[in-house]
């Protein structure tokens, strides 16, 4: 007896009297959810994955597409999903993968942190006349400055100061390789970031050639694979980031399916066409804290010690204590990402059950830094689900030096989170290597997309830090005081330091 | 200046390593550092037509992400000398520790008697054009040429009854090619990897790295230029493809 097939996810129609044939449907469908027979459109919804890029496109908005028209029995325990991934499963035996970040819905603690604002006494600030200062620099503050005054009443700085990196916004764009999206994808991100006077990733696949003109803006990551990675890439970075873990999979490695792996993909990574590439959970020369301080330091060494180098870590019950431990290895700032971070492929039991919110993770990294006394020696970079300019301001005042965006950054580029970036075949040339895919992305268009996303955002940025009468980034850092939990319970509240609301 | 020599007693890496790279930018072609006793990194990240040679002990990472130099150790080495490498030759008389020859994407690595665990882990190569090779004169232990992605890894066995001692030979290898003299045990191998035939291609193959490896140890190649090998290889390029599902 055969298990049959569950029902299908989305149910799409198309208005008849409204359709003029134009046949884009059909065009623009990767998945192959629509074909003509004779003069009409024949649609196969069970191939839809809501990318919407069919809608996004049709001249006369006839298309319309539901969510799971079918019910099951309703059951609060074995939900439709728990059933079919059951079915799934049973049916092939194996791992079931996912892309894009954590679809349950635990709650968002960003979701229950208010911000303060000013009335009357310590009024706020008008964003409009009073300049606000943003600007944010990334790396390891001295605990003293020690100056020279010179007989002429000239003053010179002594103490050497480490190279760090200079934002214009505490806002950048985290790591997303070049094969789990598209070349144009990192182009548009790159020329946005260019733009914005911030940052992005390279991800852990290498730097492209095409990509060479923006390096001054990008931070390149060496991940357990070294896919890419040469002193010419080392040297060509703003910064280093190690990648230890990834927030949608902590503890485990990165997986570009082989489809994705094309003659470019193949050349950056150094690994045979079509095959995996394949970044296991360890580095192979990493089984301890000192080791890793290690390949910082090897990393420094060979770039002479001028470059910032990060590192990045799931955040995981004892980013903490890890954070803590990476600070004294030479790093100059460690990167959080919560267990909302997005991903192009990744075990969905991963995705949606390893690792905690960012909130929280931030929230004790920065206070163990500083019972420490060592928050200066490292900056602090929070990652993972981040969706407005109020969960950057959260961040920040839960301890954040600044954060980086993923999927935001994604969705400003047309991304829908349909979550099938592993499959190759995204209709928005984002998370594809297919030529006809790529081409759909103009970089000239969708940069601008991204950065406008980045302005408007540092744009309430200030605004919400004037209403709290702060007129400088540096004064939101970690002070907690101008957050309050609503309908937390008293143990986050404890993680997070901060106090309820009327409180 | 063709000729500098440094003595590292007592030196921490860093200022050794300026004073390589000081000394390349004066045009230096041969640089001999005496008395090292463990210092890391030692050319990490140089790029140059220079020839190092290390009397001592070299530390952790030697030749790390280098390009061009070659490093000769007269002594052993601790791990990973040659991590993502990109190009030139390191040569060690003696033994090396854990993770040999990490990640090389280019270049040659001749380790005259034994490697510790993990060895050519991540090798890499793109096409014919970039192909790193390791050469191990004795014996190399578990996880040998793990997640190869490419290059040729050569394990020579001299005076050695095992030369392969440990499990897990080429665990998700996708690429290249791991050539171990003698027979290896079919249990030893890792999960993706299989036994394919050697040949005469292969002997004709590996044949210049084997004279390149007696040449640089004062040995006769001509004892080791017989069939005597197995040859291990990727069972596929996709050896975790058939582990995944579709959400
Ligand atoms: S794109 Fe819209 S108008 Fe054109 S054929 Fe499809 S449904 Fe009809
Ligand atoms: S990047 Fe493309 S495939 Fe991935 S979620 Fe967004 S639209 Fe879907």
């Amino acid at each position: 007896m055969s298990l049959g097939s569950v029902p299908l996810k989305y149910k799409v129609t198309i208005d008849r009297e409204q359709c003029m044939h134009c046949m884009r449907c059909i065009d623009n469908c990767s998945y192959g959810v629509y074909h003509k027979e004779d003069d009409r459109i024949i649609i196969d919804s069970r191939k839809c994955t809501a990318c919407h890029h069919c809608i996004s496109m049709c001249p006369r908005d006839a298309i319309s597409l539901k969510e799971r028209p079918v019910d099951y029995r309703s059951h609060p325990l074995w939900t439709a999903e728990a059933r079919e991934d059951i079915i799934n499963q049973a049916r092939t035996g194996k791992i079931i993968l996912a892309g894009m970040g954590n679809a349950k819905p635990y709650p968002v603690i960003f979701d229950r942190l208010v911000l303060d604002a000013c009335q009357v006494t310590n009024p706020s600030i008008d964003p409009l006349r009073e300049p606000m200062e943003l600007r944010t620099y990334l790396g390891k503050k001295p605990s003293r400055l020690e100056i020279d005054k010179k007989d002429n009443g000239d003053i010179e700085l002594k103490t050497k100061l480490t190279p760090n990196l200079k934002l214009e916004t505490p806002i950048m764009i985290g790591h997303m390789s070049y094969g789990a999206i598209s070349l144009n994808a990192q182009l548009s991100l790159a020329k946005a970031v260019e733009k914005t006077g911030t940052f992005m990733g390279t991800g852990e696949g290498g730097l492209h050639e095409a990509i060479y003109p923006y390096q001054k803006n990008m931070i390149v990551q060496v991940a357990s694979g070294r896919f890419g990675v040469d002193i010419n890439y080392l040297e060509r970075g703003a910064a280093i980031e190690i990648k230890i873990g990834q927030g949608a999979k902590p503890g485990i490695g990165g997986h570009l399916p082989g489809e994705k792996v094309c003659q470019d993909v193949s050349c950056t990574r150094m690994i045979p066409l079509g095959s995996d590439a394949i970044s296991p959970a360890p580095h192979h020369d990493i089984y301890s804290i000192e080791d890793l301080a290690q390949l910082v330091r090897s990393l420094k060494e060979a770039t002479e010690w001028k470059k910032p180098v990060f590192v990045k870590i799931a955040a995981v019950h004892n980013a903490a204590a890890i954070s803590a431990g990476i600070a004294r290895s030479s790093a100059d700032a460690v990167v959080i990402d919560g267990f909302r971070g997005g991903s192009g492929a990744t075990p969905k039991v991963f995705r949606d059950n390893v690792g905690i919110p960012i909130e929280a993770a931030v929230a004790s990294v920065d206070q163990k830094l500083k019972d420490q006394g060592i928050r200066n020696k490292i900056s602090v970079i929070a990652s993972g689900g981040i969706r407005n300019s109020a969960d950057i301001a959260k961040s920040i005042a839960l301890g954040a030096d600044a954060v980086y965006i993923g999927t935001g950054a994604l969705i400003a580029m047309g991304c829908r989170v349909c979550g099938q970036c592993y499959r190759g075949m995204c209709p928005w040339g984002i998370a594809t290597q297919r030529p006809d895919l790529v081409e759909r992305l103009d970089p000239e268009v969708e940069s601008e997309h991204v950065a406008n996303l980045i302005r408007s955002w540092t744009l309430e940025l200030s605004e919400l830090m004037g209403a709290a009468g702060i007129n400088s980034i540096e004064s939101l850092r970690s002070n907690r005081s101008r957050l309050r939990g609503y309908m937390l319970d008293e143990g986050t509240l404890d993680v997070l330091q901060v106090k309820p609301v009327g409180a | 200046m063709e000729k500098v020599e440094i003595d590292a007693k007592g030196m921490h890496y860093t200022p050794l390593n300026e004073m390589i790279r000081e000394a390349v930018r004066n045009g230096a072609k041969e640089i001999i550092l005496d008395n090292v006793i463990g210092q890391r990194f030692i050319a990490d990240g140089l790029k140059a037509d220079v020839t190092i040679r290390i009397n001592g002990v070299a530390g952790g990472d030697l030749g790390m992400f280098m390009n061009g130099p070659t490093c000769i150790v007269n002594g052993n080495c601790d791990h990973a000398p040659g991590n993502t490498m990109d190009g030139g030759t390191i040569v060690i008389h003696g033994s090396a520790g854990d993770a040999a020859a990490h990640s090389m994407r280019g270049g040659k690595l001749f380790v005259k008697n034994n490697i510790g665990y993990r060895g050519g882990i991540h090798m890499k190569q793109y096409e014919e054009e970039r192909k790193p090779v390791l050469v191990v004169g004795g014996s190399s232990h578990a996880f040998l040429g793990e997640y190869m992605a490419g290059g040729l890894i050569l394990v020579l066995g001299i005076g050695q009854e095992d030369p392969a001692k440990d499990r897990g030979i080429g665990s998700g290898i996708h690429g290249g090619m791991i050539v171990i003299r003698g027979e290896v045990k079919d249990e030893l191998l890792g999960v993706g990897a299989r036994k394919a035939e050697f040949g005469e291609k292969e002997l004709e193959m590996i044949t210049p790295y084997v004279e390149e490896f007696c040449k640089y140890f004062d040995t006769e190649p001509s004892g080791l230029l017989d069939m005597n090998y197995t040859c291990i290889v990727p069972a596929s390029t996709r050896p975790f493809a058939g582990k995944y599902t579709w959400e």
